[in-house]
Parts: C-alpha cells; structure tokens; sequence
C-alpha cells in the first residue's frame, strides 16, 4: 500500500517536469512554430536555475532564472526562424545541441556541490490522510501550479481572445494577417512563452528532482516533451495525463529495478523510450486523427506580403 | 458603425516587388452604390492592387483618398477602420474553426477584457446573414462547409467586421453556375448600402454586376468606361491587347472505338469515405467527353484512379481494351495514358528540375535520352527546343527550372510532354485553371487539335464555357456517380447546371 502511493507521488513528481516543458511547447506549437531545441533550453533552464539557486539560497529565484534562460534561447531560436526564415527543424536541432554545450561548459564548476535544504511545502492536515497524503499531497508547489496551469491553458485556448488569436496564427497565419494581426510577433510571443516554460521544467529537474547538477542532466526529457504534444493531439490536459503516463514508466521501472527482478538494467531504461515511440505509433495509426488536431501551419514559415 | 464611404480614390499608386512592377501609377475611383470590376490578365497587378488598398501591401508611391481625405493603411486594421473590407480569392478562414469563431477573431471591439464573447459574436453573424440574405450555420465548422457557404461566411465576416465598401477578388472562380448567379443577385441588392470592387476575368459576370469597368494590362489602366457601353468582345481585346477568339469544337467526324472504359468503379477519397461509389464512363476515340460537375464530387479521385495514383476499390478500368484498374502508374503510361493532373505544381512537373529535364520525365529510360545509365544531354537539349518552340512554352531558356515559369507556362510544359508522347488517351484536370486567357486559348487549341489525331481526352472541368465549347458529350458527374451524359449540342448552361447541382433530367 505505502510502496503504491509512494509510486504515485514519484510518479506526479517526475511528470511534473515533462507537462511544464510539453505545456510550452505547445504554445508555441498553436501557434505554428517547432521548437525541437527543447532539450537544449531545458539544459540551460537547468543549468541557470540551478545556478542562481545555489548563490541565493532562494528556489523561487532559481526558478524565475531558468525561466529567463530558457526565454532567451528560445527568442533567439524565434528571431532566427521567424524573421530570418530559417529552417524551423534544423535551427531547433541546432538550439538543442547549442543549449546542450553551453550548459556544459558553464556549469562544469556546479557538478558535485550540493543545494541547501528544501522548506518543506507539503500540505499540513492533508499530507496526513492514509495513503492519499504521501501519494499526492507531498509535492513541491509547482506540481500543483502545473495542473492548474494545464486547466488555465485549456480555458484559455478555448475561450479567451487570445487564445483564439493564437490559434488561428498557427493554423492559417495568412487570414490572421488579413484581419491585421500582428503575426510574427505572436509567433515569437508563444515561443518565448514555450523557452520560459521549458525553462522552468529543466530547473525544476536540478533544483527540485534531482536535485543537483549534471551535464546532460535532461536526459532526454525535452525529445519526450516533444513527443507528449504530438501524443496530445496539442490539448493541454491529455499533455498532463500523458506526462504522469510516462513519468509513471520511468518510475516504475526504476522500482523494478530496485526490486531486484531480472531484466537487464540498460533494457529496463529504454522502457520510456520505447513507450514514447509505441504510442506514437499507435496514434499515427489513424492519420486523420492527427491531421484534424496538428495545427495547420506547424513549421511552415510565414511571409508576410512585401 | 463606419462612416459611409461617399467617395473612395486610388491615386497614382505604384508597387514594386523585385525585379517586377507590378502596378505603375494606376488611378482609380469608386462612389458610393458603384460596383466598379476591376478587369485584367494574371500578373496585370489586379490583386497587388487590391491589396493595397486592403492595407495588406503599402504602395511604393501615390495615395488612397477615402471622402477627400487622404488616408494611409499601415495594416489591414487600418482599412478595416474605414470600412475597407477584402474577401480573397483563397478565402482567409481558419478552418479548423467554427464560423462564429472565425467572425470573432475579427472583432475586435466586441470582446470583454479577456474572455471571449462568442455568444454576442454569434448574434451578430444570425443579424447580419439574415438582414443580407446570406444563410450561414453559425456554429458548423469551417472545413465541413462547401466552397459556396465558405464564401458566404467570407461575406458575412466582412460585413460584420464593419465593411462599406467590399473588394472581391474573383469571387466566382470555385462557384458552381446557380451559386454564381446567386450570389451576383445577392452582391446586386447589397449594393443598395455597399460598394463593391470585383475583380475577374469572367467578362459576362462583368457585364452582369457593374457599372463601370476599369482594366489592368501589366500594371497600367488600359480603359476606364462604362461597362454598359462595351461588349464583351471588345473588353476581351482591351484585356488580352489582341483580339481573342476562343476555339470551339467543330464536332466534325465520327468518334472511333472506346479507348477508356470504366465499370462500376468504386474508391475511397482522403477521408475514407467512398468518393466514387459504382461510376461508368466511356471515351472514345477522337472525341472530348467534357465531366463537368462541382469540385468535390468525386473529380479528383477519379482522375487519381485513371493514372494508377489511388488504389481502386473495386470495378474495372480498360484502356484500349487492356485493364489498368491495379495497374502502376508506369504501366500505365507505357499503356498510352496521357495525364494532365490538377495540381500542376506538385504533381505535373518538378519544380527544382530543369524545363528540359521535366519535358523527358516520363521517357527518360528510353526513346534515346539515355544510353546504359547515362543521359543524353544533347538530344535532351534538343527535345526541349523542339517542343518549347512547338508548344509557346515562354522561358528564359530551357535550362531555367520549371517551378519558376508562370502558371499557363508550366501548364504549357506538361501539355507538351504528355502530347509528345503520342497518348491514346488524355486525363485533362482543370487544365486552364487559373491561367490567363491568351494561355487557355492555346491549351484549348491543342486539345483539339489531340482529338483530331484521334485519340480520346477526358476534360474534368467547373468552367462550363470551356466544356460547352471543347466537349462532344458532356458527362455531370455528382457524388461519385454519373448522372447524366448529354450531347454537347443538346447541353445549355441551365440543364448543366441543374445536373451539378444533383437535380436528374425530368
């Protein structure tokens, strides 16, 4: 029973990171543009939140760094593709890459120091109901902050004007220009908004999860974020239940492990991987499915008239 | 509401992309109740023009006068503001959308600070459909909708949005004949509170809606008049700068054996539905048999059927007696199929590739263009010479790469590749769609010239003027099946479009 809530509450914790990362990017993904340098802004939201925490001993304060870092890879990533009309694949392979080195060689000095105490921010009363509170009410704030957000992001994607905006920005840019909207610049708006967040997903990974700092730390996650939006369809609550899916793989497995049962270690670790690509097989199975959902103009660049 | 546009004047406008002018010194005016067509040849600056004046483009030089007063369009905002509204010839909807939301995108005084008043967006859609008589679902998707009730919601969209002066550029070219006389009656009635900018090439709807015509020929006004006082013969020779008779099907000689047959064939569009479901149809030698029909009604997965691009359900395909029905597309072609497609620029030629190379696409194993392996430039070379100067293709020179011709140019180049080959059959999918008249005068003629030589063409068009005047018979296609085949001396405009519109002969 507590070996199962203590897997529940892993696996809300190692989900969280992934659903912040995958919520940006599918911001920025409505509105039409493919980041894939998210590992690399979740590698310098790291590094940076890790950082920042470290020197002033206040996560918060980490966190909004990694924000920042993320953001501005990811306007110079917008800069690039929107207005100079590079490749959106090759400039976000690119991003990833970059982000991946920089992190490395800045934070070469952060490896193996340690972070101060985490104030405790379990739920009071709450976090003492049988199996219910160490399974889901003894996580860090952002956490909770993340399944709000996902509803916040539905509400207003469906309801609000700027959601609307950014909506038909990504699936017809040419008839949001025509109504004078201001295209490229909403463009850029959503992918600095996806840099923040995967920002913040990589410092919660070093300052929360992990909590240390390691080059190349991500792990991967960023391609796994990248997978969740497809595996969304980009709607943000089925990017949460797909983000606690498969952080739920992951932890699982590392329970598997410690549990001794004998599967080879390196088999056992490419189980959320493999789930990645198996379920987007399944997906793809139904073409019309993902084509009615994927925002119409994802990845083609816009050009406004003269 | 917008102040009534009285008076509205485009004055020496002049647009430069690189290496084109395409509108030089071009002045124009429009009063209140007017309907002024905008008339010209593709690349005449028609549409650059409008576009200007729809804030989309800012002009080089000159100045738009709205009520004597200049204005200045920074954005399509800006115009909106003054009552400027523009439907595109590809309508700007967000398919994905419904069409209260598409009206709501545009409005922006309507919204409450953040959330989204979709409920006063839809009020006004059902107020203003209903005060012009333009039915729309205001809460069906875009996708799901014809192209006829798109552009409704195109209309409605921009008289929400506050327009009193609409700019319509070609607004007809997708719609079926009634839908077209319809909405030409409905544009006749706004006209009591509107202005409207037509832009087209179709003389006789120019005729029908305005009062006054001007025309564009590479970028200049070449006539301003009244249109009540020209005939659409000699608007036709201001356009084109020449005079144009279109060529017309003598429907001399008798027609041979059938070379394509089809037998209740059945396949499956996009979407998995049955886009075809048990059609018959017969070409014969030495005739054009004209499938006139809507867009959507199975044409394209027909023509995809007949060159071996689309698997075939079930039924039979013969060409010249041999079934193609499962066949590839190369045993096919060596079958003697000629195959005009509908999306020229993707499927009719490749792009990056060199007017010489498209030209020997489909023969380059053989007939002497390469030898073990290798090609042969030379006679490539030679070819292509041969033909450019058959078939008028109009290029650099024909090493340039194909994508970079104009429309009636690549078209030209297809035209010249399939007939080149000697077809025993043609597939012809909207061949003049989109291309100027002088280009549509010279595909048609070859056309006919192909049918005189014996073979048999399937001409797939929405134009009705092109299939009465190419075709011997003409077939309706509607919802995947043939409804009616007629002679074409026995097909008037109205019994056609009858047909397209599914309603059986009496």
């Amino acid at each position: 029973m507590n070996e199962i809530a203590l897997l529940v509450a892993a696996t809300l914790s190692s989900g969280t990171p992934l659903a912040i990362a995958g919520l940006g990017l599918l911001v920025n993904e409505r509105a039409g543009v493919l980041n894939l340098g998210a590992e690399g802004m979740m590698l310098v939201g790291a590094l940076a939140g890790y950082a920042v925490t470290f020197h002033t001993g206040n996560e918060w304060i980490g966190f909004a760094a990694g924000a920042g870092a993320g953001a501005i890879l990811a306007a110079f990533f917008g800069w690039l593709v929107i207005w100079l009309h590079t490749n959106q694949y090759a400039t976000g392979l690119a991003v990833s890459l970059f982000g991946g080195g920089l992190s490395a060689y800045l934070g070469a000095g952060y490896v193996g120091q340690k972070l101060g105490e985490h104030p405790d921010l379990s739920i009071p009363g709450l976090r003492d109901v049988p199996f219910l509170g160490p399974a889901a009410f003894d996580q860090h704030l952002l956490a909770y902050l993340t399944i709000l957000g996902t509803v916040a992001l539905a509400w207003m994607l469906q309801r609000t004007r700027a959601g609307l905006v950014l909506r038909a920005v990504g699936e017809n840019p040419e008839s949001a220009h025509a109504l004078g909207y201001p295209v490229r610049r909403i463009r850029l708006l959503a992918v600095v908004v996806g840099g923040a967040l995967c920002g913040i997903a990589g410092a919660y990974l070093s300052v929360v999860y992990a909590p240390l700092w390691v080059e190349g730390m991500v792990a991967g996650r960023g391609w796994i974020a990248l997978a969740l939006t497809v595996f969304a369809t980009w709607r943000p609550v089925r990017l949460l239940l797909g983000a606690y899916l498969f952080g739920g793989v992951t932890m699982l497995q590392l329970h598997l492990q410690a549990r001794g049962v004998q599967v080879p270690l390196q088999f056992m670790s490419m189980l959320p991987y493999l789930a990645t690509i198996v379920v987007l097989v399944l997906i793809s199975r139904n073409p019309a499915w993902i084509r009615l959902n994927m925002p119409a103009s994802l990845g083609k660049p816009f050009y406004p008239g003269s | 509401m917008n102040e009534p546009i009285r008076e509205l004047a485009l004055e020496g406008i002049t647009k430069r992309f690189p290496g084109i002018l395409a509108c030089n010194r071009v002045s124009l005016e429009v009063r209140r109740g007017e309907a002024l067509a905008l008339v010209g040849e593709n690349g005449a600056g028609k549409s650059t023009l409008m576009n200007i004046l729809a804030g989309l483009y800012q002009p080089d030089e000159g100045s738009i006068r709205v009520n004597g007063e200049v204005v200045r369009f920074a954005s399509p905002a800006d115009a909106f503001d003054r009552g400027i509204g523009m439907v595109h010839q590809n309508f700007m909807l967000v398919p994905s959308m419904t069409v209260t939301e598409n009206v709501a995108l545009g409005m922006k005084a309507l919204h409450r600070r953040i959330r989204l008043d979709l409920k006063e967006a839809r009020r006004r859609v059902l107020e203003v459909s209903a005060h012009h008589e333009l039915p729309v679902n205001p809460d069906a998707p875009v996708w799901q909708l014809s192209v006829g009730e798109q552009q409704r919601v195109e209309l409605v969209k921009t008289l929400c949005l506050g327009a009193r002066l609409l700019i319509l550029d070609e607004p007809t070219s997708a719609l079926t004949p009634q839908e077209t006389d319809d909405l030409l009656d409905r544009l006749r009635r706004m006209m009591a509170e509107l202005s409207i900018i037509f832009i087209s090439h179709k003389l006789n709807e120019v005729k029908a809606l305005s009062d006054r015509v001007t025309i564009l020929r590479h970028g200049e006004v070449v006539f301003h008049g009244s249109t009540a006082d020209h005939s659409t013969a000699e608007l036709a020779a201001l356009m084109t700068g020449r005079d144009v008779v279109q060529p017309r099907n003598e429907q001399s000689g008798a027609p041979g054996r059938e070379v394509l047959t089809v037998r209740a064939l059945r396949v499956r569009g996009d979407r998995g539905n049955l886009a075809l479901d048990g059609l018959d149809l017969d070409v014969r030698a030495g005739e054009i048999l004209g499938l006139a029909g809507v867009s959507g009604n199975g044409q394209r997965e027909l023509a995809d059927a007949l060159a071996g691009l689309r698997p075939v359900e079930s039924g039979s395909i013969r060409l010249d007696g041999a079934e193609i029905a499962h066949a590839s597309p190369r045993r096919i072609i060596d079958g003697g199929m000629g195959y005009v497609p509908e999306d020229r620029h993707h499927e009719g030629i490749v792009g990056p590739f060199s007017v010489e190379e498209n030209l020997v696409l489909k023969d380059v194993g053989k007939a002497g263009f390469s030898r073990h392996g290798f090609l042969r430039p030379g006679e490539i070379h030679r070819n292509a010479e041969e033909l450019r100067e058959r078939f008028d293709i109009r290029c650099s020179s024909t090493a340039a790469a194909a994508g970079t011709l104009s429309g009636g140019n690549i078209q030209k180049v297809i035209l010249a590749r399939e007939l080149a080959r000697g077809p025993k059959a043609l597939v012809a999918v909207y061949p003049t769609r989109g291309v100027d008249m002088g280009a549509a005068e010279f595909i048609h003629g070859q056309l006919l010239a192909l049918r005189r030589s014996s073979a048999g063409i399937l001409l797939v068009s929405e134009e009705l003027e092109e299939v009465m005047a190419l075709s011997d018979r003409i077939a309706v296609i509607y919802k995947g099946r043939i409804l009616e085949v007629l002679a074409s001396r026995d097909a008037t405009r109205r019994t056609l479009g009858l047909l397209m519109a599914g309603v059986p002969l009496g």
